[in-house]
């Protein structure tokens, strides 16, 4: 394996003490390199969101920790940027205003206030969201909320993008569409970066690597899948590609038949 | 030539009639809107006249309080000393009265709120007491503090204070305790400092809580003022009505009712303006 750029190390979680004790994660570790997309895959409640908490900062494990380049990390920070599943814009804010909020906070040192804004403009280009930057979160729709979520991740300018279920919340159409621009930014910029799903195909569409979790309690990481479909990849020629098939076959066949869900 | 004036006079002609239309358009707009508070207005006074003017009736109708305090109704403006004065001094009385007591009401409220909406520890302590407190009546406070203060002024504008805080504490701390965990977690991403946090989101999230709490806060000022100055006397509205049924009055008492009905109405209406200001269209207009 080469050098790892993100390690998760032995991460346990338990929740509440004592007999009322809940043991969320146990012995998560997962080594990440630079330029890496992973998607973590699992059943609800398997504690994968849990993970990608832990990550960012905003949950404190129990056991174990979190590395970035070489450095223990355990604080929130803008070298994580996350993008919540619900969008989590500020709705009082416009979208250029959401965006320039974290930037000024994160590279308000090292810009000026005429780059700042370009910086800005540039993210919101970057997720085809120009058009709309003076709008409010309430007039756009589901879709560019996300866009505009995604932008706002961005420019922090993040050691590793955490995405949490980005585009659980959207059509099909619409989902599609930003995974496409997802893709495009990627290859871009080759962000690092960690994406929590619960959709197969969104998960071998996107991913170098998908990190299977067994179910909870005591969840842990059950399976790694590579993914070794070559990019730029496209969905539609994807659909009769063998290899594609195969790990679509062998995430379900980990979901639905050695995890299967707990009586829902 | 010829053709081409006849265009442009058609063409004049249409575009004059378009706007013809369209205000024609906006003016059936506003009577729609003016039309059936009107009417009803039209329905209680004509009840209020036919129940009102049979021999022997108790209460003035509106005809006869028109007639009864026209003088008063046509200069609010008069002072002759004392407590006999223009309505217009007595309401800016019992106003002043009551932005004095709001403000300190709002400014201690907005405070004692974000106090136990950020604190566990401070509600635990503090929610208990507030809801004991906020269930006692207004005038009940007015002895205590006529007795703290020996002074009518003083003692009228606590009351006030007293009765306003209550909701504006409580809905400052609902505001601050819906404040979603995502806009924390975005703020903990970007490293907002605490003082960040409070201008740019906190205060921003909870601004329409802490209008409704102001709203409802003012109007229960303009309902306690006038208790109060029934009490303490002086210059105020509330005093000019009891001094009016003390004198039998009636006339009088209705023309003050009238007004402060319409003061505590504009009041009401000036919170929720100075709200949807501040937040931006986030407050409900209702």
């Amino acid at each position: 394996m080469t050098a790892a750029y993100l390690g998760i190390e032995g991460v346990s979680m338990e929740f509440g003490k004592g007999r009322a004790a809940f043991m969320a994660l146990k012995d998560v570790s997962l080594r990440i390199a630079k330029g890496e997309f992973v998607s973590i895959i699992g059943h609800s409640g398997c504690g994968k969101s849990t993970v990608l908490n832990i990550v960012a900062g905003l949950l404190k494990s129990t056991r174990g920790g979190v590395v970035l380049e070489g450095r223990e990390v355990d604080e929130p920070g803008p070298d994580r940027a996350v993008v919540f599943q619900n969008h989590s814009l500020l709705p009082w804010l416009s979208v250029y205003d959401n965006v320039r909020l974290a930037v000024d906070k994160v590279s308000g040192a090292k810009r000026s206030r005429a780059e700042r804004h370009d910086w800005v403009m540039h993210n919101l280009r970057l997720v085809h969201m120009e058009q709309a930057a003076r709008k409010l979160p309430d007039e756009i729709s589901g879709g560019m909320k996300q866009r505009v979520g995604i932008a706002r991740a961005l420019a922090m300018e993040p050691k590793v993008l955490l995405m949490d279920e980005p585009f659980g919340a959207l059509d099909a159409l619409t989902r599609a569409h930003l995974q496409d621009s997802l893709m495009e930014i990627h290859s871009a910029l080759g962000n690092t970066v960690i994406m929590i799903t619960h959709d197969v195909d969104e998960a071998v569409l996107l991913s170098d690597r998908i990190v299977m979790m067994t179910n909870g309690p005591a969840a842990t990481i059950g399976e790694v899948l590579e993914v070794p479909l070559a990019r730029p990849r496209d969905r539609l020629a994807l659909a009769s590609d063998p290899d594609y098939a195969r790990c679509r076959g062998e995430v379900i066949r980990f979901l639905y038949e050695r995890h299967q869900r707990p009586a829902a | 030539m010829s053709a081409i004036t006849e265009t442009r006079i058609l063409a004049g002609d249409s575009a004059a009639g378009r706007l013809l239309r369209r205000a024609g358009g906006r003016l059936l707009d506003a009577l729609r809107g003016v039309l059936p508070p009107l009417a009803a207005l039209v329905l209680v006074l004509g009840a209020w006249q036919i129940l009102c003017s049979q021999p022997g009736a108790a209460l003035p109708s509106p005809a006869k309080v028109v007639a009864d305090t026209w003088g008063l109704i046509a200069d609010p403006f008069f002072d002759n000393g004392g407590t006999d004065k223009g309505l217009f001094w007595h309401l800016s009385a019992s106003l002043k009265r009551v932005a004095t007591g709001f403000s300190l009401a709002a400014a201690a409220g907005i405070l004692l709120g974000v106090l136990i909406g950020q604190s566990r520890l401070a509600f635990k302590g503090l929610d208990p007491l507030f809801q004991v407190l906020r269930t006692v009546p207004p005038l009940a406070w007015l002895p205590i503090s006529l007795a703290a203060f020996r002074n009518a002024d003083p003692s009228a504008i606590f009351v006030i204070f007293i009765t306003a805080i209550w909701p504006i504490i409580l809905n400052t701390a609902v505001g601050i305790r819906q404040i979603p965990e995502d806009y924390r977690n975005v703020a903990r991403v970007i490293r907002l400092s605490p003082l960040e946090y409070f201008f740019r989101i906190m205060l921003p999230a909870t601004v329409p809580y802490m209008f409704t709490g102001l709203r409802i806060g003012i109007g229960l000022s303009w309902l306690a003022i006038v208790a109060a100055e029934m009490l303490i006397g002086g210059v105020g509205i509330g005093f000019f009505i009891w001094d009016a049924w003390n004198s039998s009055l009636m006339s009088e008492i209705v023309l003050a009712l009238v007004y402060v009905g319409i003061v505590g109405f504009v009041l009401d209406r000036l919170i929720a303006g100075v709200g949807r200001l501040v937040s931006g269209r986030r407050v409900a207009r209702n």
